[in-house]
């Protein structure tokens, strides 16, 4: 101990002291500080950042997410459209043809109608007519039959034969 | 109780730290043995290398203690004179009134310097006031001087070199702070190798240690501790070989400012953990008090020791083993010191390391506990 304490100088210890301590002071002020600082702001840029990127990164996941229902709907929406039209095109189809089946129906009724009368009207004109000719031939018939005297008497003899059948 | 558990736990850990080292020394001190027990039989041969052996342990004892001039090397001319190389250093005394004078004076301790009607001489590497131009240094019987002492404030070597880690340093970290303004909070140049240490200290030794809460108002003492004695030990490796921890006075300044700030900071907690230890009977208390109390003062006491000794150990074991080169003077033995100097050098280096790093953890866990908060379910 007395070797070790021995060997103790003043002088030394005060310089020390006063060096050292000035240069803990000297360092704090025009170092330490300085670079602690530099690197806490630094690392707390750090872990804004990659915060800040985590952050973006979920929003860009909800902002995905979004997109996706956005276009499910969009698509479950066009194919509810698709059907609607599809259902109406048939629909409307349908309807067509049953019009104009309805039409069609009435328009071949109005035409047999017609074509009945028309039928009608033209036998009727021809029994006229037939009548008119007949009446035409029996009369020449009847002038050629009456021009000699016989044959009067044998058209009157079968008139008479014909009346008493009757 | 896990107080008790800390310093279990701690002496756990100067354990296994201190483990590996001792196992390379006693490695190391079995070579030395042999190499000695080898070195006594050529003694029997050759008286003159007992001689080269007390001077080698002068030299070694003379190195490890502090000097007025800077000197970098001495040699012996052919005409038998000693030369040195370096530069001398001021020397302030206090001795009724401030003097002043340049070491030179005393040229290298073997001449009287005469200042303001003064006489001073250097005795063992210290300062003793003489009666005359031609006076001398009387002994004791334990050959300790009895001459009167001035007060010494002189700029001495170790001076010098804490001067020039406080510059180096001061620079160092003033241009890494400025390239961190320049770079957008990036550091450049010599930041990049700093910066990762710099937040060792801060993420491995402040933050477990003293806790998310206090450590900032640490951190500048911390840095400084941690840098300012790797630095130093560093600069005791090079060949200008000086070692400012191996004097207890600087490592008594850091400590006592350790003890200091541990003292100030510490809470009610600390202290009620010191007079009146929580969760034990009140005889318990009563005889824990004295020994907590003394605790304050051994673990900064410890502090100053460990980082002293294993610096000053670690350069009398590497000078030893550099001198056994010139004293074996034969190739296996040269040889063989040689490969052993080295692989301690590198040793030394990691104790350097190690050395800055112990008292940086230990001083922010005793800062630690000074500041922790109350925990009831600890007890």
């Amino acid at each position: 101990m007395e070797e070790l304490f021995g060997g103790f100088s003043l002088g030394l210890f005060i310089w020390q002291a006063i060096l050292f301590i000035a240069l803990i002071l000297l360092l704090k002020k025009f170092a330490w500080k300085p670079i602690l600082d530099s690197v806490n702001d630094r690392e707390e840029g750090i872990k804004n950042a990659l915060e800040s990127a985590e952050k973006a990164r979920l929003e860009m996941e909800n902002l995905q997410a979004d997109n996706q229902k956005l276009l499910k709907e969009a698509r479950a929406e066009r194919e509810a459209m698709l059907k609607e039209a599809r259902d109406m095109k048939i629909k409307m189809i349908e309807d067509a043809k049953d019009e104009a089946k309805e039409t069609a129906g009435k328009l071949i009724a109005q035409a047999q109608a017609t074509i009945e009368t028309e039928k009608k009207a033209a036998i009727a004109d021809l029994k006229a007519q037939v009548a008119n000719l007949s009446i035409e031939i029996a009369e020449k018939v009847v002038r050629a039959e009456l021009s000699n005297k016989d044959k009067q008497e044998k058209l009157v003899e079968s008139m008479l034969d014909d009346a008493k059948l009757n | 109780m896990h107080r008790f558990l800390g310093h279990y736990y701690l002496s756990d850990m100067q354990r296994k730290i201190a483990l590996k080292p001792i196992t390379l020394l006693l490695f190391l001190l079995t070579f030395m043995s042999y190499g000695q027990e080898g070195h006594s039989e050529e003694n029997l041969l050759e008286g003159s290398k007992s001689d080269k052996e007390t001077e080698m342990k002068e030299y070694i004892l003379h190195h490890l203690k502090d000097s007025y001039d800077f000197g970098l090397y001495s040699y012996d001319t052919e005409e038998g004179e000693t030369k040195h190389v370096g530069f001398p250093l001021p020397v302030i005394l206090w001795d009724n009134g401030l003097k002043v004078f340049m070491s030179s004076k005393f040229h290298h301790g073997e001449e009287v310097a005469a200042v303001d009607g003064s006489y001073y001489k250097v005795f063992h590497s210290k300062i003793y006031k003489v009666d005359g131009p031609n006076g001398t240094i009387h002994l004791d019987e334990h050959g300790h001087a009895t001459n009167a002492k001035p007060l010494d404030f002189s700029i001495t070597k170790n001076v010098t070199l804490i001067f020039m880690v406080f510059v180096i340093l001061f620079f160092m970290f003033k241009q890494m702070a400025q390239s961190y303004k320049k770079n957008n909070n990036l550091p450049m140049g010599i930041g990049r190798i700093l910066e990762p240490i710099v937040l060792y200290v801060r993420d491995e030794i402040a933050i477990p240690n003293i806790g998310e809460k206090h450590y900032k108002k640490y951190m500048s003492y911390l840095l400084t501790v941690f840098f300012f004695v790797w630095i130093v030990n560093l600069f005791g490796l090079t060949p200008i070989g000086m070692n400012v921890t191996n004097n207890i006075a600087v490592t008594l300044c850091l400590a006592l400012i350790t003890y200091i700030i541990t003292t100030f900071s510490g809470n009610k907690n600390y202290w009620a953990h010191i007079f009146w230890m929580p969760g034990v009977p009140w005889p318990m208390k009563i005889i824990l008090a004295p020994i907590e109390l003394l605790g304050t003062f051994i673990k900064p006491f410890a502090l100053m020791i460990r980082l002293y000794a294993n610096i000053t150990a670690g350069h009398i074991v590497l000078m030893s083993i550099i001198g056994m080169m010139f004293i074996f003077n034969n190739w296996i033995g040269s040889s063989l010191s040689f490969v052993l100097a080295f692989v301690l050098a590198i040793l030394e280096l990691l104790v350097a390391v190690l050395q800055a790093y112990i008292f940086t953890v230990l001083s922010a866990l005793y800062f630690g506990m000074a500041v922790e908060e109350h925990h009831d379910e600890a007890h």
